[in-house]
């Protein structure tokens, strides 16, 4: 029906090099995101571990990395990159600014989900003598839950969209994809493909993770 | 059990600098149900926040078991909070745990085995009258239910002090008795020692013994709840009494009576036993005075009875003034009122 020059063998290696993409600098972004997102909860003014020094400098950075749209991003750190994986092209090369970009972008989302926890709580938890990490872990966590969940299937939407620039890199994926083939060889075909499989993937995503909040917020 | 002494403290916010509380000082025994009062911005959760250090004071100190509080590590002073439990207006119990998981959190934080916290929670479900409730989440409770896990909650750790912060402000008059009542049967079961911060004269009166009246961040009257109910002395505190015992005559009443001569008003107040005998009859009996009954009332205080009663007496002035230091001589305080 339709011309087209990619085999299904691409399309299938596309799709993986975007679930690897996504689910590598999810991992590594939360690893980062969620302790940031919990410190900027705790060291802003009024926290339960106050510390003007810490948020003042934790948060400008957020902001200036946060300022940066990804394919800028993605150049720009080209040094740091070469440095952490001694390449500058292909998917590992792609993951590092994946990271770099998703890290602040979870520790700000996880800084809201906490902030919504009423502060009753926080006052209870402090009337029973919990430590620090007790609050945290025993109050704080537990009741941002179901936020939390919501918080990372946007994130994970947002690094869908990400590693469609990756391509620049030559991080490959579905993105790269669009762009090479789609886009620049005119084959219309893989262009729809891939938008479908982006729209199936956002969806499924999105779903997914309502479906786990609600769940974890017992609605 | 709880000493505040001279405490101030300020709050400055904007720069704007709040005087929260201006030389409080006051002393709690144990097994004492004690009561705060006042209109609300009148300092009272800052004073109560000021016993487990939610607060500390600008000045002055706050002594817990003999000890002050501003002399621990902040190590140590987690240790104190456990022994003090408190309850809250809205509850604050983790809407992502169960009922067993809120009231056994205490627990939890110390560590104790999970045969421990099941005996232990088990028990309190029981005492708190929750049993059936073990695995609901609090969304699923009315008012009532929640705060009764949440004074479960405070109890888990076997506190020797409770606190409750306007503890049933949130809730209905019904529901507020059975709380009441609740807090009652833990004050004499386990003889823990309550403050209870409210703006109902209603809660000082059905479980408290003594009682402090703030107002501006002072306590401006403060003492046995019998004494203060029997004979208030500030306006607020007459006004929160009010409340509670109506005692004043109707304007309208009072207009009607101006205009007669030879009628003199008295108020009378009985405490205890006097208000079980039958004074008025025997003072028409032994009297030429005709008694007018303007208003009368009752109420239970401490389990003593607290009777206010107007009444209207008619005749020669001499006989009136014999008839009231008869009442007198029955231990009734008597005053004339102005009509």
């Amino acid at each position: 029906m339709f011309d087209t020059v990619i085999t299904s063998e691409q399309l299938f290696q596309a799709l993986r090099e975007t679930v690897v993409m996504v689910g590598v600098s999810l991992f590594f972004g939360a690893l980062l995101g969620i302790p940031i997102g919990i410190v900027l909860v705790i060291t802003r003014p009024g926290g339960i571990l106050e510390n003007r020094f810490i948020y003042a400098v934790l948060n400008p950075l957020i902001n200036i990395i946060r300022s940066l749209p990804f394919i800028i991003l993605l150049v720009a750190i080209i040094p740091f990159t070469r440095l952490l994986v001694h390449t500058s092209i292909g998917t590992s090369a792609a993951i590092v600014p994946l990271i770099v970009y998703v890290a602040p972008y979870i520790a700000r989302l996880v800084e809201n989900s906490l902030l919504e926890v009423s502060p009753g709580i926080l006052e209870a938890a402090e009337a029973m003598g919990a430590t620090t990490f007790q609050v945290i872990w025993h109050f704080l966590l537990p009741e941002a839950f179901g936020s939390l969940i919501l918080t990372m299937t946007t994130a994970t939407i947002g690094l869908v969209g990400a590693t469609a620039m990756a391509g620049t890199v030559g991080g490959g994926g579905i993105g790269d994809l669009a762009i090479s083939y789609g886009y620049q060889r005119f084959d219309t075909f893989v262009m729809i493909v891939t938008v479908v499989i982006l729209i199936i993937f956002v969806q499924g995503i999105q779903s997914a993770g309502n479906r786990l909040a609600r769940k974890a917020r017992r609605d | 059990m709880i000493e505040i002494r001279n405490v101030h403290k300020t709050f400055t916010r904007k720069g704007q600098s709040i005087e929260a509380l201006r030389g409080v000082s006051l002393n709690i025994a144990k097994g004492d149900i004690f009561g705060v009062i006042g209109y609300s911005g009148a300092g009272k959760s800052t004073l109560i926040r000021l016993v487990n250090y939610l607060e500390r004071p600008t000045s002055g100190e706050v002594f817990v078991q003999g000890e002050p509080l501003s002399g621990y590590s902040p190590a140590e002073l987690r240790q104190v909070k456990k022994k003090i439990g408190m309850i809250f207006q809205h509850f604050n119990l983790l809407e992502s745990k169960t009922v067993f998981d809120n009231i056994a959190i205490p627990l939890v934080l110390l560590k104790k085995s999970k045969q421990e916290i099941r005996e232990r929670v088990t028990e309190l479900l029981e005492f708190t009258g929750l049993s059936d409730k073990a695995a609901s989440y609090p969304k699923e409770l009315s008012g009532g239910q929640k705060q009764r896990v949440g004074i479960a909650r405070a109890l888990a750790s076997n506190p020797s002090i409770l606190l409750c912060d306007e503890a049933t402000s949130a809730l209905d008059p019904q529901t507020t008795k059975s709380i009441l009542e609740l807090l009652k049967r833990i004050n004499e079961a386990y003889n823990i020692t309550i403050m209870i911060i409210t703006h109902e004269m209603a809660v000082i009166q059905q479980i408290c013994n003594k009682v402090a009246v703030m107002e501006r961040g002072e306590i401006i009257e403060q003492g046995n709840v019998l004494d203060v109910f029997g004979s208030p002395h500030h306006p607020t505190t007459q006004s929160f009494v009010q409340t509670v015992i109506h005692n004043s005559v109707p304007q309208s009443v009072l207009n009607t009576l101006k205009a007669e001569n030879g009628r003199r008003l008295f108020k009378l107040k009985f405490v205890g036993g006097a208000a079980s005998e039958p004074i008025i009859n025997s003072l028409i009996r032994r009297f030429e005075v005709n008694v007018n009954i303007l208003f009368a009332n009752m109420t239970e205080i401490q389990q003593t009875t607290l009777g206010n009663m107007i009444l209207q007496m008619h005749g020669e002035n001499t006989v009136i003034d014999q008839a009231a230091a008869f009442i007198v001589s029955q231990g009734v305080e008597i005053t004339e009122v102005e009509a």
